[in-house]
């Protein structure tokens, strides 16, 4: 097997699964910075329980987002040594700063929130649980304007000798549009999944009666801050479709499967390919709509994929410039679908919730919407990398151009099948604690350990 | 400020960054390998695990900070160390991982089978993570095959040579030394007379492998033929302080015994990057294509924008990780204390 294809597979599977994790975190960690803040103000001791029940599923969580961070930051140069060649002067700034700035803050902070209690002053002890939250947002800014660099490279120039990118402008870096939509849409993302992962659990509890006061209030939390989440992620998203219209034309034409430059351009419904994932066979389009996404006019020009590819074949050289389309469509088309389901659901929830949403038949099935932002995070993620295929640096460097020279087919099948396999393992064990303290609810969550009482240890043994 | 002396400056913080996670790093690994030898029962592991609760996760960050500025700093370096240690690195980065996911997950479910599991995932993790990085710097001071295009091409067998398993099983004995004073810090009771009496023994083995590591590196390293800097008496005073610690050990002078074990960590550590430079990876294959400071660095603007970011952030992060180790002060086995994980 190629080794180019199987480092392309390792990091597309070790870093999606990273990002199971991740979205999670960003979102959760400021429920639980309210809930501790509202107890602290209002000594309302479900307040702290919230705080306490969310946050033993914020830590299962947060553990596996740690140490498959680990992975991400090494595997530029394990994996990518020709990239990481090319990038250096400009993307392991953005790491550094990420693990100066981030990474510090929210394990340090983290640390002090788990251990603090009753060790060090409430004040200390609530503002550690934000500091951990806010950290966690800085290390997703940092990482996504490295990621924003890749997409649309800004603040640099190219060195005459090496033909290496150098970075002459860190402020433009800093700046990248690309990158801050991305964040947006990320920390939103984020808060959403917390959202719906709340409303599940609690229509969960909800419809056994069990603590009913605790897990309405969390229900009404998650559909409030759900429903201002997922319509932000949706603006957000629009001004992405936007940057991208002007900055990867190709992955615009490749989401939209528009195959020849259209004045103005319909969006496709329903389009089958052949196997190739790359031709059409039949579609279903309704006109002007991928125009309007494009540039808010209904009548612009946008460029279809076989006259980008006859472009870049003349700009950069022969080769194929069409990104797999069958990912980038159906990915695109299932994140929008389940971002305007999570939208109607909220809507839905906060309606329910002026009556008695306790005695709702459909109760029972909420704990399915869980699943709905992980299905768009990870078609997010897969159409806008997919989509820049075959760049790894968007018109400067080519995914095959990156890949590390001396590593071996065997090296690579070593380290792919072990992290399937430790990956499989933290699954597995992640999925049992989540259930497991979910189920339990707030009362279990109040003891720090689930034997019960802690035991007191000295020297009488 | 001129691109050598930027070259230099993030040499230095680069080279600090090492120490710090040796330092700290250093007794966590001690306390992991250590976890299910000198816990005999479950409140006892879990005290022990306290012990480095709150604050090994921000030591690991030093891990990720030095690989994240190396990046930045010296990318040529970062892309031949990391794609040449590959499997070594993914060893490293499975331990790590799995003595990560343990910490947090052995106390979260009361089968007895679950917390032995995840106990010697942390023993296991531990050991191999230690062992790892006293092979790939050994290694480093070596010297390992790169050829003129700065690519690695040996493999793993390559650095699992004679010199490199000393500087292994040297860094986890002093680990696990660091890490016996650490939790004579931290323990009380009979889990802290048992600590005291390990450390009494695996000083003996520290000492030997470092006295070897010593002999040996002037028979595998060229440091006759290419000192960097001469480090002077500073591996000396190392060596000196490690031997005055089983004085300390045996005195029951807990503090002493700590932090003469941690001043022989950092100047064996500083005497290694001493020898080093200007070269941060030696060639093998031909001197001529080692990779130095100066031909494996970022541009001046790359490393004078990130100094800026390290003046600023660097002492913030000092402060505020120090400040954690002083609110978390206290001997874990105190009547009121309750146990986290």
């Amino acid at each position: 097997m190629d080794p180019l294809i199987l480092s392309r597979w390792q990091f597309a599977l070790t870093t999606v699964y990273h990002f199971l994790f991740v979205p999670l975190t960003l979102g959760l960690g400021w429920f639980v910075a309210f809930m501790q803040t509202r107890y602290y103000q209002t000594r309302d001791k479900t307040f702290q329980q919230m705080a306490k029940f969310w946050g033993k599923l914020f830590l299962i969580n947060f553990a596996i987002g740690v140490v498959t961070g680990i992975v991400q930051e090494f595997q530029f140069g394990m994996n990518w040594s020709e990239y990481s060649r090319f990038v250096g002067d400009i993307f392991g700034a953005p790491l550094a700063v990420e693990a100066l700035l981030a990474f510090f803050m929210e394990s340090t902070f983290l640390g002090i929130w788990i251990f603090g209690e009753g060790k060090v002053p409430e004040k200390v002890h609530l503002a550690a649980i934000w500091l951990a939250a806010i950290g966690s947002n800085l290390s997703a800014l940092w990482i996504l304007l490295a990621n924003g660099w890749m997409q649309h490279p800004v603040g640099y120039v190219i060195d005459p000798t090496t033909g290496r990118p150098m970075l002459n402008d860190f402020f433009a870096l800093v700046t990248n549009m690309k990158g801050w939509l991305f964040f947006g849409h990320t920390i939103t993302a984020g808060l959403v999944t917390a959202s719906f992962l709340i409303l599940g659990v609690s229509a969960y509890h909800i419809v056994r009666n069990k603590n009913v006061d605790f897990f309405k209030r969390s229900f009404q939390m998650g559909a409030v801050v759900g429903l201002v989440a997922i319509l932000l992620v949706i603006l957000d998203g629009d001004s992405q479709g936007k940057y991208v219209y002007e900055t990867q034309p190709m992955k615009m034409a490749s989401i939209e499967a528009l195959w020849d430059t259209e004045q103005p351009a319909s969006f496709s419904i329903l389009t089958i390919g052949d196997l190739s994932g790359k031709k059409e066979v039949w579609s279903l389009r309704v006109p002007y709509v991928t125009s309007l996404l494009a540039c808010n006019n209904p009548g612009c020009q946008v460029q279809g994929v076989n006259d980008i590819q006859a472009q870049y074949q003349q700009q950069y050289g022969l080769g194929d410039y069409v990104p797999l389309m069958v990912f980038t469509y159906w990915g695109f088309r299932l994140m929008i679908a389940a971002g305007f389901l999570m939208a109607i659901l909220s809507i839905l929830f906060l309606l329910a919730m002026r009556r008695d949403i306790a005695k709702a038949r459909w109760m029972k099935w909420v704990p399915w919407v869980i699943v709905l932002p992980y299905i768009a995070n990870i078609c997010g993620w897969l159409v806008t990398e997919m989509g820049r295929q075959p760049w790894i640096v968007q018109g400067l460097l080519k995914v095959q151009d990156a890949v590390s020279p001396n590593l071996t087919t065997v090296d690579l099948l070593i380290s792919l099948i072990g992290y399937v396999v430790v990956y499989g393992a933290l699954a597995v064990a992640d999925f049992y604690l989540m259930k497991k303290y979910a189920v339990l609810g707030p009362d279990a969550a109040m003891h720090e350990s689930v034997d019960a009482a802690p035991t007191v240890i000295g020297a009488q043994d | 400020m001129s691109h050598e002396f930027l070259q230099i400056l993030w040499f230095i913080l680069i080279a600090v960054l090492w120490v710090g996670f040796y330092f700290l790093e250093g007794f966590d690994f001690g306390v992991g390998m250590l976890l299910p030898f000198l816990g005999r029962k479950d409140e006892e592991r879990r005290a022990i695990i306290n012990s480095i609760g709150a604050t090994w996760d921000g030591n690991e960050v030093w891990l990720l900070t030095a690989g994240g500025a190396t990046f930045a700093a010296f990318p040529q370096w970062y892309a031949t160390m990391f794609s040449g240690f590959y499997l070594a690195l993914f060893l490293l980065l499975v331990a790590l991982i799995l003595r990560g996911i343990s910490f947090e997950y052995r106390s979260k479910d009361a089968n007895p089978t679950w917390r032995a599991t995840f106990d010697w995932m942390i023993a296991i993790g531990s050991f191999l993570a230690a062992l790892l990085l006293g092979v790939a710097f050994a290694n480093l001071a070596e010297g390992v095959p790169i050829n003129a295009k700065m690519m690695y091409t040996g493999n793993l067998f390559t650095l699992l040579n004679p010199y490199g398993l000393i500087g292994g099983l040297t860094t986890v004995s002093v680990f696990l030394l660091h890490g016996a004073n650490f939790l004579s810090l931290k323990l009380d009771g009979k889990l802290r007379e048992r600590t005291n009496a390990f450390a009494g023994k695996i000083y003996i083995a520290a000492v030997v492998l470092s006295l070897v590591l010593l002999i040996t590196t002037y028979i595998y390293t060229d440091i006759y033929a290419h000192l960097g800097l001469n480090p002077g008496i500073i591996p000396i005073v190392g060596l000196a302080a490690l031997f005055v610690s089983g004085y300390f050990i045996h005195r029951r002078q807990e503090g002493w015994a700590f932090i003469s074990v941690a001043v022989n960590i950092v100047f064996t550590l500083v005497t290694f990057f001493m020898i080093m430079f200007p070269r941060v990876m030696i060639s093998t294959t031909d001197p001529a294509y080692s990779l130095t400071i100066y031909n494996a660095s970022s541009s001046a603007y790359t490393l004078s924008v990130m100094s800026v970011v390290a003046l600023i952030f660097v002492p913030i992060v000092l402060i505020y990780q120090g400040w954690t180790y002083y609110m978390f002060r206290k001997r874990i086995m105190t009547e009121k204390e309750t146990l986290v994980y």
